[in-house]
């Protein structure tokens, strides 16, 4: 499949201040992207930069094969969701949704019916003739996504669409979203800081910090393997223990890692550029798990005491401090009938698996 | 509470008893402003009818009026649109310079402007006093104008922008129509200042007189004084008229933005 | 634009340092205006006197005002409030110059004032000591400004978090002690605003003075118009315009810096 969106050395500065060091980024045709990162990482400035609202101070961008160095906002094959949903709030909502089409030398028959059939996709059929200034945060969302949507543009820019809603209706509009990109099968790019959304949602995310893309991979890819230990850090919880390297043979590395003991990990779960430099690993808080009186080991074990938990209903995270160590590592683990909840305190082992170390490249 | 209602109330008497007093004596069929009224007459209207001076000085106030609510609103929009929406260096020494004549006492305006077209040589006339009027209601026009543009999301041009309006159509289709409201008031306020100002016209006055100029020269004449009473009322009605349409505006430009009503004018 | 206002502005500091000699206009540069300003005394009288009265005007007219903001902003319903502040608009929409002369109309000697005060008996003789004096200029000012005072501490008063009265309250301040404690010290920045709004205005005021100040209430704008249009010496009416702005602008800046910590 081709690039949809191409973007290469794209530089930009604000005066002195460096806010795109460099980004190159290839988005296929169909692709749910999403740009995740801090605030201030830069993830508005260079959605800007695709839609056209910011130019470049350095390399080239091209859309569906063409470069849009001279192309302006108004004539690129992108529409963009903002994220204050930029409702024309002197237009009735189908004015608003109608408000591209004009340009596109429709007839007034056709313009109405394309209005009427984007509002039907959003959920919001029947509501052309409402004053746009009387919509609820949910409702205006949908109808900044019908006006974007019935221009039937390449791609699709969305700047934190969902940070201005409530948790029920941003997770009703998360799920709706991604329906709604399987069935028009345009190029959405996603801009949020909530890992979660971002994981949900895309097929790829890049995840970004001061300019810089520090990972681009899949949701699963991401989680699991963090090329870095900031990308871990916030990508999830992640536990971080000292590693020392002891040796090494054809196909694994061992290390000796604090509080859990000697580890051979396979060069195949090496991030490039990693090997020699490690003296961290990683270990998602489902990595490990506690050992309840009675349970069978299908693993390596290490002793640890609960300093502390966090009952969540249906998960318990404990904080513990594996035998040898000082480092507090955290555990989820599932809550059922047959498992107490442990208390502070109590002295338990925990089970772990070489196979889920990470490490990270220097 | 209660005696701070009536404190209210007393103050209100205090604000309307010059007010209401126009109207009183320019009915009141007697040469003198006192007390007791003589009798119902509406002579003095009538005389305002015949006085030529009178109605070339209200043309004057008019022109210079309409002039300057026009050029100032026109600087209003764009100095209130550089501010909200560009970045520039010394903006805020520059802003500040143009609101300088907000606070600086008129007197100092009018022999300022005065002394410069002495020196120039320029003579006086209308366009001297427009000139004086403007440097006056640009700051008031700018501060209305600002709080309109302010409360504009500057997405909303970038929409359309990315709807594929050109620059241009953006301004005209979005943001004109949504700051109308705020031209209208910042129009018809600084026509107000300008038909109430007397101390710039009164320096910068050439041959023909505004109307407050016109009025000055009318106070030392007891004569005139009913006349000048029922001209006052006269101006009263118009301004209350003006306040009204003003108003109008308003409202129409919060309902069409779905704003919570916050308050009168200025 | 700005030139506009910085050329005559620039002009009238470079005028207050000529001289002038009937129609002559000599540029040498010289401080004898200023001298002059400085020594006779029916100059610093003027400014003194402007000074002093824009004082008192601004004292009276925002302790006067205050009450009202208050009143309206805590005591009247919401959906009164636009039309109380409508209320106390309206009567400024009529012309200033006609305003000014009807206070000299009401206090005047057989003016509305007294020959109502002699229907109803309640004095014998007119009053005299309202017209034709300070008294006149600091009532029809206070009177002017009205709005003025009343609308940025009104704007200041609404932006009281209500809940922060119940706060006080709730630990244990009654209402008088509540009123100096919070609601007070959050209304300054309103309060500053409209001192310095009738301050500032009323030092260059010309029509009230001259219409019911009579020859004690006169003011520096007075003689800078004699100075402008009837002696012909435009060096010194400028050197007393510099001077006046110069007063107000350090006075402003000295209360400014006095209420500093309101202002943040
Ligand atoms: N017009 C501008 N002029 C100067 N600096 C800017 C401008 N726009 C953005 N910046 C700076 O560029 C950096 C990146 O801004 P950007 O809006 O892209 O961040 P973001 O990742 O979208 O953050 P957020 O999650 O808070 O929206 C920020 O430090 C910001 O201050
Ligand atoms: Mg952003």
């Amino acid at each position: 499949m081709s690039s949809i969106i191409s973007l290469s050395g794209i530089q930009k500065y604000y005066g002195d201040y460096h806010a795109l060091r460099g980004i190159d980024l290839e988005i296929k045709q169909g692709e749910f992207f999403s740009l995740l990162g801090p605030s201030g990482c830069g993830k508005t400035t260079l959605l800007r930069v695709i839609a056209g609202f910011e130019g470049v101070s350095e390399g080239v961008l091209l859309l569906d094969g063409a470069d849009m160095a001279r192309v302006p906002a108004n004539k690129r094959p992108t529409n963009m969701v903002f994220q204050s949903y930029a409702i024309f709030p002197h237009l009735t909502v189908g004015q608003n949704v109608a408000f591209g089409l004009r340009k596109k030398g429709l007839s007034k028959d056709d313009m109405a019916k394309a209005a009427a059939e984007a509002l039907e996709m959003v959920g919001l059929a029947g509501y052309g003739d409402r004053a746009a200034h009387a919509l609820s945060g949910g409702q205006r969302q949908r109808v900044a996504l019908a006006r974007a949507l019935v221009l039937k543009p390449k791609v699709l820019l969305l700047d934190e669409p969902l940070s201005a809603l409530d948790k029920k209706m941003r997770e009703q509009m998360q799920s709706e979203l991604r329906r709604l990109q399987r069935q028009v099968g345009i190029t959405f790019i996603l801009v949020t800081h909530d890992q979660e959304e971002a994981l949900i949602m895309s097929d790829r995310i890049a995840v970004m910090f001061e300019g810089e893309i520090a990972q681009m991979a899949s949701p699963q890819e991401l989680y699991r393997r963090p090329a870095t230990r900031r990308v871990g850090e916030f990508i999830g919880v992640m536990n971080f223990l000292e590693a020392k390297q002891t040796g090494t043979s054809e196909k694994t590395i061992s290390f000796d890692v604090e509080g859990l003991g000697a580890a051979e990990i396979g060069i195949d779960q090496f991030p490039e550029g990693a090997r020699a430099s490690a003296d961290v690993v990683g270990l998602r808080p489902e990595a490990l798990s506690i050992l309840f009186e009675g349970q069978k080991t299908s693993g390596r074990v290490a002793d640890a005491t609960v300093q502390d938990l966090a009952y969540y209903g249906d998960m318990t995270y404990y904080e513990v401090t594996l035998e040898g160590s000082s480092t507090p590592v955290t555990i989820s683990m599932k809550n059922l009938i047959s498992r107490p909840v442990l208390e502070r305190g109590t002295k338990t082992r925990v089970q772990w698996d070489e196979r889920s170390l990470v490490i990270f490249a220097a | 509470m209660n005696w701070l209602r009536v404190y209210a109330i007393v103050y209100l008497v205090f604000l309307y008893l010059p007010v209401l007093l126009l109207p009183v004596f320019s009915f009141n069929d007697a040469t003198v402003i006192a007390f007791p009224l003589q009798g119902f007459t509406t002579q003095w209207f009538k005389e305002l009818a015949g006085i030529s001076a009178l109605h070339g000085a209200l043309k004057n106030s008019l022109f210079i009026g309409i002039v300057s609510a026009t050029l100032s609103t026109i600087l209003g929009i764009c100095a209130a649109r550089a501010s909200t929406r560009y970045r520039f260096p010394f903006k805020a020494p520059i802003m500040g310079a143009i609101m300088l004549p907000l606070v600086l006492p008129e007197i100092i305006v009018a022999v300022s402007l005065l002394v410069v077209l002495m020196q120039l040589g320029f003579s006086l006339t209308s366009w001297t006093v427009i000139m004086g009027h403007t440097l006056i209601c640009t700051p008031f026009a700018i501060a209305i104008l600002s709080s309109s543009f302010q409360g504009l999301d500057q997405s909303l041009e970038e929409a359309a922008v990315d709807l594929g309006e050109t620059r241009w159509g953006a301004f005209s289709k979005i943001i004109l129509p949504l700051v109308t409201p705020g031209i209208v008031a910042s129009f018809l306020i600084a026509f107000t200042i300008s038909m109430d100002e007397f101390i710039i016209a009164f320096f910068l006055t050439g041959a023909d007189p505004t109307l407050p100029v016109y009025i000055w020269s009318q106070l030392r004449f007891p004569k005139r004084l009913p006349s000048v009473m029922a001209l006052g009322t006269l101006l009263i009605v118009a301004s209350l008229v003006l306040l009204s349409v003003a108003e109008y505006f308003r409202r129409r430009g919060i309902r069409r933005t779905g704003a919570k009503d916050s308050g009168g004018f200025l | 634009m700005l030139l506009l206002l910085a050329v005559p502005l620039a002009t009238i500091f470079a005028f207050s340092f000529w001289s002038q000699d009937f129609l002559s206009i000599d540029r040498t540069l010289t401080l004898k205006n200023y001298r002059e300003a400085f020594t006779d005394p029916i100059y610093r009288v003027f400014l003194l006197r402007s000074l002093w009265i824009s004082g008192v005007v601004t004292v009276v007219t925002v302790v006067l005002a205050f009450p009202i903001a208050y009143f309206v902003s805590f005591h009247v319903p919401p959906e009164r409030k636009a039309l109380w502040i409508f209320l106390i608009t309206i009567p400024f929409w009529t012309s200033y110059l006609l305003r000014a002369f009807l206070w000299k109309v009401i206090l005047g000697f057989n003016g509305v004032l007294n020959s109502g005060l002699l229907g109803l008996g309640i004095i014998d003789e007119p009053l005299t000591f309202i017209l034709y004096n300070t008294n006149a200029v600091v009532i029809t000012l206070a009177h002017a400004f009205a709005p003025f005072t009343i609308l940025p501490i009104y704007v200041a008063l609404e932006k009281i978090d209500r809940s922060l009265l119940e706060a006080s309250q709730d630990l244990g301040e009654g209402t008088a002690r509540t009123f100096f404690r919070v609601t007070l010290p959050l209304a300054m920045p309103g309060v500053v605003a409209a001192t310095l709004i009738v301050f500032i205005p009323t030092i260059g005021d010309y029509v009230t003075p001259r219409l019911v100040g009579g020859p004690d209430g006169l003011m520096i704008a007075n003689m800078i118009q004699t100075q402008f249009l009837k002696l012909n010496n435009a060096p010194m009416g400028a050197a007393l315009s510099v001077l006046a702005m110069g007063a107000v602008t350090l006075i402003s800046l000295i209360f400014l810096f006095a209420n500093r910590r309101f202002l943040k």
